[in-house]
């Protein structure tokens, strides 16, 4: 088991939905633990990521691209961006091992741009790792309900 | 003026008129006469790879399911029962041997043929099941590609896709010699019209604009490779609304130069395969991995576009759906197969690095189209040309969509 507890997990994944919402997206990589993946798969059954298509199969390196690229000004479908509020719920403990908690959660995210109001549903996994200088994000996997189906173009992060 | 005139009349051949894009008329029209009067990609071979396996698809509005049968015949189906309209397939891919209706149980085989009817008694005499098999599309194919028709009487595929064909086999290359099989799908819509798409495959012009933030991305060397405006490309138009558009001329033919240089960032992925392959293999299958340096769109919904295919689907004349298909080496090693994977995913999708600009791009043209109604979409970018092989971010291949749009629309 980790040294986590429930609470302290609860309110690492809503900071984590709060910098997101806010676009600070600085802070949000230095939650990352280094070796960790951020995906986001188009089937809602995939188990072997690394070895199917996703919308989104980052490391380290990936996701610093894509903070650059979102904040760059350059790209048109995030400048702006659409506006989100999301909100995280329906936690539960899946695994604790040695080092790492696992917890599963429902995230409902409100976008909205250009006169349009849209909803994206996903449960969400997270693995969660105690370390000296606090918690680190070693996965994240966001599958949509939707995952499998016609989704649009996403200029914000899930 | 009569309706064929006033489209000819809207399609010119440096311009069309903007209700293309925004008149709901129009687009039942080209329903009709374009999808309803052509072929229409519908399928890969690998999607439906063995016996007794179907996807859903369509042809323009219209649900159809693709089956390959067990004597591995294909088959397009309309996706409706025959007795009350309800559709008899809602799994978007799988294996089965019938497909039951739902609502009153009628079954069919999966070359469509009606094979059993519930309490059939209460039909007597009036009901022949050898009349209501589901309604069976012309199925032709080329390179793997499948397409259907609702027309019995128009010319062969082959003679359709015409110096297309040379292309795609050329686009085929990139299975490295073992094939290529669809390794999964982003499948996205925007609030557009479905030739909004169309153009965009064809559209050089917005590369270095709307993808800066993707070409930024990127090692110098491949920022280089990408950098689609300076390489000496060119587009010539194939024909029947085909077009090729060369951004990379080096990556036209990708068995040619295997002794060039492998770029920096497939020095990994070689010295995984070098483990297991030998050194010319090698640098076969690292040259397919990063595809081709050209686009085929081929009229009216489907593009073989440099590493994937690109599908389009009409929803409704403000709404697209698109999908785009990454591809694999059917039984090709594992690792340049993710390579690809994970190539596919930094451009392509609702997430990529270059689809979400795209799609604003497209939905701004839409809304902005709202304005002006009696204003023109310029299409006469590169006309002064006299040949085909001028330069790339010329409007050849859009001009050449247009000129069949017009002919399917007029006729």
């Amino acid at each position: 088991m980790t040294s986590l507890t429930l609470q302290a997990a609860v309110e690492f994944i809503w900071l984590e939905a709060d910098l997101l919402d806010s676009h600070d997206y600085a802070a949000w990589l230095a939650l990352w633990a280094p070796t960790g993946h951020y995906i986001i798969p188009t089937e809602r059954e995939a188990e072997d990521y690394a070895a199917v298509l996703n919308v989104v199969y980052d490391d380290q390196a990936m996701r610093e691209a894509r903070v650059k690229r979102l904040q760059s000004g350059l790209a048109m479908s995030a400048a702006p961006s659409a506006r989100t509020v999301r909100t995280v719920s329906r936690f539960r403990v899946i695994d604790d091992t040695a080092e790492l908690l696992t917890i599963r959660c429902a995230q409902h995210i409100v976008e909205y741009k250009y006169d349009r109001t849209r909803m994206l549903a996903a449960d969400v996994v997270f693995w969660l790792m105690p370390g000296p200088s606090g918690i680190a994000l070693a996965r994240k996997v966001v599958t949509l309900i939707n995952a499998d189906d016609a989704l649009h173009g996403i200029g914000y992060l899930l | 003026m009569d309706q064929q005139s006033r489209y000819a009349d809207l399609a010119r051949e440096d311009r069309v008129h903007t209700s293309l894009y925004t008149d709901a008329a129009i687009f039942d029209a080209e329903m009709d006469r374009i999808f309803g009067n052509t072929w229409v990609w519908v399928a890969h071979d690998s999607e439906i790879p063995t016996p007794n396996s179907f996807k859903m698809s369509h042809v323009g509005l219209q649900p159809v399911i693709v089956t390959r049968d067990k004597d591995s015949q294909l088959h397009v189906l309309l996706n409706r029962c025959r007795h009350r309209a309800a559709s008899v397939c809602e799994q978007r891919r799988g294996r089965a041997n019938l497909f039951v209706c739902r609502y009153h149980g009628w079954s069919y085989d999966m070359t469509g043929r009606l094979r059993a009817v519930p309490y059939a008694a209460g039909y007597g005499t009036d009901l022949e099941k050898a009349d209501y098999p589901l309604v069976s599309l012309r199925v032709e194919t080329y390179a793997g590609l499948v397409f259907a028709t609702l027309r019995e009487d128009i010319q062969p595929l082959a003679e359709y896709l015409g110096p297309a064909r040379a292309w795609i086999d050329l686009f085929m290359k990139q299975g490295a010699g073992f094939g290529i099989k669809v390794a999964g799908e982003h499948r996205f819509r925007f609030p557009g019209n479905w030739k909004i798409q169309l153009e965009n495959t064809t559209d050089a012009y917005h590369f270095p604009i709307v993808h800066r933030s993707f070409l930024t991305s990127l090692d110098e060397e491949t920022e280089g490779q990408f950098d689609v405006l300076g390489q000496g490309g060119w587009i010539e138009d194939l024909g029947n609304g085909h077009s090729v558009m060369v951004m990379i001329p080096d990556l036209v033919d990708l068995e040619a130069n295997l002794d060039a240089p492998i770029p920096e960032r497939f020095q990994d992925l070689a010295s995984e395969l070098a483990k297991t392959h030998a050194p010319q293999e090698v640098r076969r299958i690292v040259r397919a991995v990063g595809g081709t340096g050209f686009n085929i769109n081929l009229f009216p919904n489907v593009a073989c576009s440099m590493a994937f295919f690109r599908v389009l689907r009409p929803i409704s004349v403000n709404e697209t759906e698109i999908a785009h298909m990454a591809l694999g080496m059917q039984g090709g090693p594992e690792a340049a197969n993710q390579a690809r994977l994970r190539l596919h995913e930094h451009f392509q999708g609702p997430m990529g690095f270059g689809s979400p600009d795209d799609a604003e791009g497209w939905e701004r043209v839409q809304r902005g189209a709202a304005a002006g109604t009696d204003l023109w979409i310029m299409l006469n970018r590169g006309m002064a040309q006299t040949s085909n092989t001028g330069d790339v971010s010329a409007e050849t291949g859009m001009r050449a969509a247009y000129r069949m749009w017009r002919r399917m629309m007029a006729q």
